[in-house]
């Protein structure tokens, strides 16, 4: 290419951009035109003004979110309807729960959910339930969407009820014949609780 | 080249013979492999089926629809029941392949259809909302090359036989690409009373988190893409929460659900897991961010070197912002040098540095340790047993150091 012909181009390019400056400006009288601060000339209102809302997705409906909001706060806060008590609770233990957690739910194989006897612990330390949770409203929580593991979500309320029931009974948080519900269950003070704090460390040299 | 006798009738489909007829070897160089469910697939040979050749003399395999790597290469996670582990002293530079990228999930991999993946975000929101994957991608992207780190990342060993990979091989880096969920914050219009937030997942474990709301509008990302395509179902395909810098099960995969809240829920994952006794009977908890570390992962078991040159390479990385400086020591810890950080050194992010060595032969230890921006130095293991009561667990990042032998041989010591 000439170098005659590339600077006519050249020019050719400069007069569309004018007019293209021209004609945006134009449109956009009314906002303040925006322009980059690397390319200066390059303008970027098509990109730099943001949208509170783009309008994309669609509202939830009050059905939809009940079918997925399943979380229990520690005030008791979403819990459901029904109960059960440390009896009925230790009947559906050994038939879906004992094989993995064992008979006591001191002898695995897999998590220990009841402190039982803290000196057989081969020194390693021991965290279950009666001493590490701060909340009981987790032990329905996390039994309701988790657990049995190898069928997790198939429990009813009335069966995790008894279930949490036992668990707490068995931990010595429960007498066996209290009937487990709403309104008990977020009151139960776990012994842990006070344990908790949150995080400590500051940004900075400090080893914590 | 000979096929082995039963690669023989695989080979197949026109593409293949249009090329043996131009070169009857080359059609050895991919086989047709037929699986058990009647679908072919293109397999590299084994590395001494291609060893016995002489590349220069036999036209090479043609192009394909996916890259293989060398069958020479085989690099491998390690699996646990809940756990995989990245290869780390396999690895260069920063970007974890994805498939080498670590796993840690609750209730197994679950199998998402991307068609009908949905995110609600509800609770203390001006209107609720659910977003589906195609909703997501419409919104403005952000993509940023940042680690993940699941905070139960230290083992030690007493015999000194444990590879990086065994001691810290839950971290692993990846670019992650999605929408800001500042944006969808926006969209919603969360209320400016919500102080904490719900994530949960939708694998068996239905994983949940609380998440403090300021994260959200800081940095987080509702990521669909890692190193440039879709996220992995290991890493939470579809769509995952991606909290920079803060500890991995915070990072919710297969992300069903947000729900803004004024206080935290107390979920089983951040009550009885991911807390971290300190002493004096009390329990961390909330305990995000994940402290700078480095570790040495050359030379390091089961490596053996030579007397004479050694590039001394190593990762470092901090959950609070930008590694300033990596120092290596070569004398177990008595003094101290620079080392050199490969650019870009990026916030939150896993960065390599090298530090070249002339071993004498002499026995000797060698470490490394990170400083941030924030001015902490990444501590021995003595330091953070004193500094919690004596407890180890979660958040442990302590110096990792490697003894070389006379002959040698390299083996992890604890500091
Ligand atoms: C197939 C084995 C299996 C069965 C059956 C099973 N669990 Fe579990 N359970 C586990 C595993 C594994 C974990 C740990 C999961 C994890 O860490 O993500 C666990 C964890 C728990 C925990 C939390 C422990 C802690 O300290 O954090 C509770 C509570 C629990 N299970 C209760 C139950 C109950 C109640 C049942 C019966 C309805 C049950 N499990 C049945 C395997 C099982």
């Amino acid at each position: 290419m000439s170098w005659l012909k590339a600077r006519s181009m050249l020019g050719s390019t400069i007069k569309f951009l004018g007019t293209a400056l021209m004609l945006v400006t134009a449109l956009h009288t009314a906002t303040s035109l925006k322009v980059s601060r690397q390319h200066p000339g390059v303008l970027l209102a098509d990109t730099l003004s943001q949208p509170v809302h783009y309008g994309f997705g669609r509202p939830a409906t009050a059905a939809e979110i009940a079918a997925l909001d399943i979380d229990v706060r520690p005030d008791g806060t979403g819990l459901p309807k029904g109960e059960g008590n440390a009896m009925e609770g230790k009947a559906i233990y050994i038939q879906k729960c004992a094989a993995c957690h064992g008979a006591t739910g001191t002898d695995g194989p897999n998590d220990r959910l009841v402190v039982g006897d803290t000196t057989k612990g081969g020194g390693r330390k021991i965290k279950a339930i009666g001493n590490y949770w701060p909340y009981a409203t987790t032990v329905f929580d996390y039994i309701r969407r988790a657990m049995p593991f190898n069928q997790p979500g198939s429990l009813t309320d009335d069966e995790v009820y008894s279930l949490t029931a036992y668990l707490l009974n068995a931990n010595g948080l429960l007498p066996v014949d209290t009937k487990l519900n709403a309104k008990n269950l977020p009151k139960i003070k776990m012994p842990a609780r006070d344990k908790f704090i949150p995080d400590d460390r500051k940004d900075g040299p400090e080893i914590r | 080249m000979q096929l082995p006798d039963d690669k023989k009738d695989i080979i197949t489909t026109s593409k293949i013979s249009r090329r043996s007829l131009l070169a009857g070897a080359a059609a050895a160089s991919i086989v047709l492999v037929q699986t058990a469910s009647g679908k072919a697939f293109q397999a590299a040979l084994t590395a001494s089926e291609l060893a016995a050749d002489d590349p220069t003399k036999v036209p090479g395999v043609p192009p394909g629809t996916l890259g293989t790597r060398s069958p020479f290469e085989k690099p491998v996670k390690t699996p646990s029941d809940t756990s995989s582990r990245t290869p780390l002293q396999d690895l260069h530079g920063m970007i974890t392949p994805s498939d080498l990228h670590y796993e840690r999930h609750h209730g197994g991999v679950p199998s998402i259809d991307p068609a009908k993946y949905e995110l609600v975000i509800h609770g203390m929101v001006d209107k609720p909302m659910i977003f589906t994957l195609a909703d997501l991608k419409r919104f403005p992207s952000v993509s940023r090359i940042a680690f993940l780190e699941c905070s139960g990342n230290y083992r030690g060993s007493n015999d000194g036989k444990i590879k990086p990979q065994e001691i810290c091989g839950l971290t692993s880096q990846s670019e992650w690409t999605g929408v800001a969920l500042s944006t969808l914050f926006r969209e919603v219009g969360v209320n400016p009373k919500a102080s904490w937030f719900l994530a949960e997942g939708m694998d068996a474990a239905v994983m949940t988190r609380s998440v403090p709301v300021h994260k959200g509008w800081d940095d987080a990302i509702i990521a669909y893409a890692q190193n440039g395509e879709a996220i992995r179902p290991e890493q939470g395909y579809p769509a995952r929460l991606f909290l920079p810098g803060w500890e991995g099960n915070a990072n919710v995969k297969w992300l069903r659900r947000i729900e803004l809240a004024d206080e935290p829920f107390m979920t089983r994952e951040e009550t009885s897991k991911y807390t971290e006794a300190v002493g004096g009977g009390k329990i961390r908890q909330f305990s995000f961010t994940m402290d700078a570390r480095s570790i040495i992962t050359y030379p390091s078991y089961p490596a053996k070197v030579e007397k004479g040159w050694i590039e001394i390479r190593g990762i470092a990385w901090s959950g609070r912002g930008k590694v300033t400086r990596v120092e290596v020591s070569t004398d177990a810890g008595k003094t101290w040098q620079q080392a050199a950080l490969q650019q870009p050194v990026l916030d939150k992010a896993i960065i390599t540095f090298r530090y070249l060595w002339n071993w004498e032969g002499n026995p000797t230890e060698i470490m490394s340790r990170a400083v941030d921006e924030t001015g902490y130095v990444q501590p021995f293991l003595k330091q953070l047993l004193a500094a919690r009561g004596g407890n180890m667990g979660y958040h442990f990042n302590p110096v990792t150091a490697w003894y070389l032998q006379k002959d040698g041989l390299v083996s992890f010591k604890a500091t």
